[in-house]
């Protein structure tokens, strides 16, 4: 039986480290290879040695797709391509493949320079991991064998960031990675076709929540950075270099314009500036406003935003800070943070999404006393605001999303399981469909029944056709023809077409019954009679009286004859072929009742 | 499987393929060679443009001297440029399903054909296709309508009055379906009918033909396509090329196994080697700029031109040109440069790797930055500021019928000291420069067109092997000015199929299959049986449903169960559906061994008689005679249902089922 496994390595029933693979008729896809962000130990990267504990994985594995270019959702590439050892494609998009090196490289800078781990993956190995790097177009449909195809949709959420169709002859899954059903400041709104495949592997970051109104969180997000700022505070906004931050300083830029503002507004890191580079050169990936306006004014050429300096954070009175990484885990976002966190003047904006274990996480849940490194304990005085900027679809954006690919079943991944659960109800009532969560390490199996394709000789169809078009069309009719099987070519051609293809005679195989009827008279009168009894049963057949006596229905021969030795019987002859046989043998019995006295 | 075509340049097609169900318009190319009949339109006011005289007929009456003008020999058309259209009544374009774009030069007439036939199908196109095709109709609008003109001659378009005019008016075709340029609002509107498309993407037309475009190396995301069903597959080349310049290279593994190859689009200038040219084009800049004199480049604002800024960026320094302005004059020049930038994904491979690192891919942005290339809408406003000779202008229209081109012939043309050198190779340079005779300035001849040659198309044929060629009747002979080239033509096996305008070609293939699905629950209830080693059959009895042109076969419904007692059955319900098909049967019966199958089922007093074709059992008890021959059996019985069923289960043993 044909069935489709999913096990999510990482990202069931948790967000971070997205890595899920699927088998699909026989073919293997790892779908993202992400770190998580909440852990710095083994359990940091998804354990590989699920996939096969001996042999290599390039031999299990068909390919490696990549979704977009979040840590969670690559981070751990160069450690499976280089360390683990995987020399098979790997798919991406054009600006994933892009920016993806650069974050490696910063996660990678981190990691080993700051807090000094060891056996980690090298700037080289991120090199020679992106050698093997096969950059997908969006709607592209992409050969990855002579039997394995996939194809990018748009997703929103970040610059580059798709969605993946796998498919192999008729079946086929999507998974969504990140997405975003409404288009923000710099981005446009996920879109997938009516592709119905039989798996939607979704996300779920949002499975609960509704969210109002972009324009109302971005209004909220204005006010509390102007009232931070008029009253001398500084505003640190904790972002990832790519994605949120752009839209952002989109709005703060806008802003300032039209307020005339004069506090300063800094962007943190060097990798600023090449950032929203990418994104003017990516411009067919933004939003459509941006997209049709470039020519006039480039939207990622900012003003009134200036690269920060390390020594700007202790400069007196107000300003704006965005600074990386996202979740106040490590890096210039944290260090700004602990020099500002003790002044109630100041306010840190969390505008993502913040994965358990990180300072972000532990602020936002309302810990206002953090143990850092050396048992130091850290007072959080500054104001601490929540504002959900994550371009991740909500609950009503992902049940949109599988409106849209009218999905055979759904699989959630990328979530907190109690919200999943909530999600999976909601998606069953409404979509009549089976949804699923499993746990990292645990399968999903699906049974898929696969259609058959052939090719069906036109003289074939068309004759089919064509009595399809015939007013008692109505009835179910059945098609008759003759399959060859010769290799794996499967051909269906009419029974006349596959004898002479195969240089075989027909054997005609014919019926005569004799029918005794006592009758005394003559034999002509008898199939006159026989005539015009058939003719008032059969309206609905061709019932014919031939010059030479005898009776045609159809192609079956009725004729009377004398019986040898009685002369007050006669005999009808009916005579039919095998193909005729329900009439023929129908005409035998009604027969047999005898004629109607004539009136 | 129809082509109708219903444009005859061969760089500039239209054609309409009927495939299947399907109506599919392949490009929709104008041909704008047209406006060389017509005087320039000036930017300002021109008094040698306005004095020319009227042309009169050889015995003098002058009935025409307000529509054509004179000069130095050739008459004019003074009046609004036309344009010369596809073919619209050949066939009936509102049937037209989807039109294919292959590139931004052959989308020109897309406005007429949209607008004003009762279209109402979908466009499909690449985004570098649209984008820069739409910069290419706004030029063209522009050009045309800031310089109003109020005449619009007609009177010369009588077919009597044409007749008596000199050549080349007098052998124009089709002048009375000649149009004025369509208005902006007819280009948006077009364009709004535009599906973008990315190369190797399937598109599903109607469940029945399934096109892919494909990179063709010519331009920004050029395409050939692919339009195939399940067992027919047609390619559609147009306009690629083979050389690295700055688009993706071009995809021809994709069109191998073809049927039809319909091949359009190949160099114009057959005979010149494009990296030759563009040598040629530096070293004539370099010298006329040393001698103090000014270039004028009439160029289209997009494709070569991105090449040419290229070469000129690393040749300006070596050639000690850097304090030589160059200028890009076009409504949409900005707009240009900054598109050919975002469109990392369309461009080679080397272009793309820039964007990694992030730079911009094309050098034009240093050129600009470094204020040695500066662009301007048009030669009013800031450009006159900043105009200082001696210079390099890059602008259109390359027929120098109109656009600010038209203004530098003007003001350089009595200068030796100036060049102007044509680089396009859509309108020929002798006929372009004839409004302007006599002409003092230098012109130079260096036609750029990297499209395939006539040595690169049998390379490219050779490699896909399509079964049959379709071509304009043009490729199939050498060209008329170079007869004995017999190398400057498609040489193809079998010979190309050739078209002409308004001609319909019926294409030669023929098709046998469809592609249709059987069910699993019907493929689980097949049973095959090997006939001959590696060949197996089943018999399939199935319901066929057909739904969006996609067939599937079902199982075969169960036979229902009479519903209730109560209703009495009419007599009709028990007559059989003799539509059921029964299969049919093949083999032969062994006579001793059916004997022997009957003795076991209980016959007893079996007799055997021989006869001239075969046997005949007698079951004489029975009163039933089998006759047996080689390719038939005839059983004669009484009519004992029960007996005649139990002989044929018998019979049919021996026999298989198709």
């Amino acid at each position: 039986m044909p069935e489709i496994r999913v096990t999510p390595l990482g990202a069931g029933q948790d967000v971070g480290r997205s890595c899920i693979l699927v088998s699909i008729a026989g073919k293997n896809v790892m779908l993202d290879c992400g770190m998580h962000m909440g852990f710095s130990d083994d359990r940091r990267f998804p354990d590989f040695s699920y996939i096969t504990r001996s042999g290599r994985l390039t031999d299990f594995l068909d390919c490696v797709i990549i979704s977009h270019f979040h840590l969670d959702h690559c981070g751990a590439l160069p450690y499976f391509s280089e360390m683990v050892g995987y020399d098979g494609p790997i798919y991406m998009t054009q600006p994933t493949q892009a920016i993806c090196p650069i974050l490696l490289e910063d996660y990678r800078k981190i990691a080993v320079d700051k807090k000094g781990e060891a056996n980690f993956f090298t700037s080289q190995m991120i090199k020679d991991c992106m050698k093997k790097v096969v950059a997908v177009h969006l709607h592209q449909t992409v050969q990855v064998d002579d039997e394995l195809e996939i194809k990018a949709y748009y997703a929103g959420h970040v610059l580059g960031a798709a969605m993946f169709q796998i498919k192999v002859g008729s079946e086929s899954v999507v998974y969504t990675g990140d997405y975003n059903m409404t288009p923000d400041r710099h981005l446009g709104a996920a879109w997938i076709d009516k592709c119905r495949p039989n798996l939607l592997i979704t996300e779920s970051t949002y499975a609960t929540t509704i969210r109002d109104s972009k324009r109302c969180r971005e209004r909220d997000f204005l006010k509390k950075v102007h009232e931070t700022v008029e009253r001398g505070g500084k505003v640190l906004i904790p972002v990832f270099a790519l994605g949120r931050a752009q839209e952002l300083c989109i709005l703060l830029e806008t802003f300032w314009e039209r307020m005339d503002l004069k506090a300063p507004i800094y962007f943190s890191t060097g990798l600023t500036e090449k950032a929203n580079h990418y994104y003017k050169l990516f411009i067919p990936w933004t939003n459509q406003k941006i997209r049709k306006t470039f020519v006039q004014r480039n939207m990622f050429e900012f003003k009134h935003i200036k690269a920060f300096d390390r020594a700007f954070a202790d400069s007196p009175g107000p300003m704006v800070v965005f600074a990386t990484p996202g979740m106040l885990h490590a890096g210039q976002s944290l260090q700004i943070f602990r020099k500002w966190a003790g002044n109630e003047k100041n306010m840190v904006i969390m505008p993502g999404y913040c994965v358990q274990g990180t300072v972000g996480h532990k602020i936002l849940s309302g810990q206002r006393k953090l143990e850092m490194e050396g048992r130091q304990v850290l007072e959080v005085k500054m104001q601490v605001e929540y504002m959900s900027f994550s371009a991740h679809a909500d609950a009503k954006g992902i049940m949109q999303l599988v409106g849209q690919a009218e999905p055979e079943n759904v699989l959630l991944v990328h979530g907190e399981a109690k919200k999943m659960e909530f999600l999976k109800q909601k998606i069953e009532q409404e979509f009549r469909v089976s949804c699923y969560m499993p746990a990292n390490g645990e399968t999903v199996t699906l049974p898929t029944s696969p259609s058959i394709p052939v090719g069906i000789s036109l003289g074939l169809l068309k004759r089919e056709m064509a009595q399809g078009l015939l007013p008692d069309a109505k009835k179910p009719r059945l098609l008759h023809g003759t399959l060859i099987m010769k290799d794996s070519n499967f051909r269906l051609v009419s029974s006349e077409q596959a004898l002479k293809e195969l240089g075989l005679a027909e054997h005609q195989l014919r019926f005569t019954c004799r029918v005794h009827l006592h009758d005394t008279r003559k034999e002509q009168e008898m199939a006159m009679r026989v005539y015009s009894h058939l003719k008032s049963v059969l309206k609905d057949h061709c019932v014919q009286h031939l010059p030479d006596g005898s009776v045609t229905v159809e192609s079956i021969l009725v004729q009377a004859a004398a019986h040898s030795e009685d002369p007050g019987t006669k005999v009808l002859l009916v005579s039919w072929t095998y193909q005729d046989e329900e009439l023929g043998s129908y005409l035998t019995s009604l027969l047999k009742k005898g004629l109607p006295q004539a009136s | 499987m129809k082509l109708y075509c219903l444009s005859g340049h061969p760089t500039l097609p239209c054609n309409v393929l009927k495939f299947k169900s399907t109506t599919i318009m392949l490009d929709c190319g104008l041909d704008m060679t047209s406006t060389l009949n017509f005087l320039p339109l000036p930017l300002v006011q021109s008094p040698r443009l306005s004095s020319l005289p009227g042309w009169s007929l050889k015995d003098g009456n002058a009935f025409l001297d307000k529509e054509l003008k004179e000069c130095s020999g050739h008459v004019f058309v003074d009046s609004v440029p036309e344009f010369c259209l596809p073919e619209t009544e050949l066939i009936d374009l509102s049937t037209v399903d989807v039109i294919l774009i292959s590139n931004y030069h052959c989308m020109m007439a897309l406005p007429y054909i949209t607008e004003h036939t009762g279209f109402t199908g979908t466009v499909y196109a690449t985004e570098p296709t649209v984008q820069i095709g739409r910069l290419l109709m706004e030029e063209l609008v522009n050009f045309i309508e800031r310089v109003p003109k109020a005449q619009s001659a007609s009177l010369w378009k009588n077919k009597d009055i044409q007749r008596l005019l000199p050549s080349p008016l007098k052998d124009a075709v089709e002048v009375s379906t000649w149009r004025r340029c369509y208005t902006m609002q007819e280009v948006n509107s077009a364009l709004s009918k535009i599906q973008l498309v990315g190369y190797s993407q399937k598109i599903e037309l109607f469940g029945a033909v399934q096109v892919t475009p494909l990179s063709s190396g010519y331009a920004l995301g050029s395409s050939n396509w692919i339009i195939q069903s399940h067992y027919e597959k047609v390619s559609y080349v147009s306009g690629s090329s083979l050389l690295t310049t700055h688009p993706q290279p071009m995809d021809q593994a994709s069109l191998k196994n073809s049927d039809v190859l319909i091949l359009t689009g190949l160099t114009q200038i057959p005979t010149a080697n494009p990296d030759g040219m563009v040598g040629e084009f530096c070293s004539n800049l370099a010298l006329t700029v040393r001698n103090g004199g000014n270039v004028l480049v009439p160029c289209y604002p997009s494709g070569v031109i991105y090449d040419l800024l290229e070469c000129l960026y690393q040749y300006i320094d070596s050639a000690g040109l850097s304090s030589i302005p160059f200028y890009f004059i076009s409504p949409v020049a900005n707009s240009s440069l900054e598109f050919s930038q975002i469109f990392a994904e369309w461009l080679c491979h080397n272009k793309q790797t820039k964007v990694y690192l992030p730079e911009p891919p094309f050098p034009h942005a240093e050129l600009i930055q470094t204020n040695k290339l500066k662009h301007y809408p048009s030669i009013h406003g800031d450009f006159s500021n900043d105009f200082r000779q001696p210079c390099v202008v890059f602008t259109g229209h390359p027929s120098l019928r109109f656009g600010d081109v038209v203004h530098f012939m003007e003001l350089w043309g009595k200068s030796s000291l100036n060049t102007v050198i044509f680089t396009e190779p859509d309108f020929s340079y002798l006929e372009a420069l004839a409004p302007y005779q006599p002409l003092a300035m230098k012109c130079i001849y260096c036609p750029i067109d990297t499209r395939l040659n006539f040595i690169q198309v049998s390379k490219l044929l050779k490699e896909v092997q399509p079964l049959h060629v379709v071509c304009p009747e043009q490729y199939t002979q050498p060209p008329p000015a170079q007869s004995h080239r017999m190398d400057l033509m498609v040489d193809c096996q079998p010979p190309a199929m050739s078209y002409r305008r308004a001609e319909v070609l019926a294409l030669p293939f023929k098709r046998r299959y469809e592609k249709i699905e059987i069910m699993p629950e019907l493929a689980d209830s097949l049973v095959p049986m090997e006939i001959k080693p590696g060949i197996s059959l089943a018999t399939v009895s199935a319901v066929l449903r057909t739904k969006d042109n996609k067939h599937v076969l079902q199982p075969p419904p169960r036979p229902t169960q009479p519903t209730g007692g109560k209703k009495r059955k009419r007599a009709s319900d028990d007559i059989p559906d003799c539509k059921v098909l029964k299969p049919l049967l093949s083999g032969s019966i062994p006579v001793d061994q059916f004997v022997q199958t009957l003795e076991k089922h209980g016959f007893s007093d079996i007799k055997v008689e021989d006869t001239a074709k075969g046997h005949i059992v007698l079951l004489q008890e029975a009163e039933t005679l089998i006759q047996i021959e080689e390719d038939s059996t005839h059983i004669i019985c009484d009519d004992d249902e029960v007996l005649r069923v139990r002989l044929r289960d018998l019979v049919l043993k021996f026999l298989q089922k198709f």
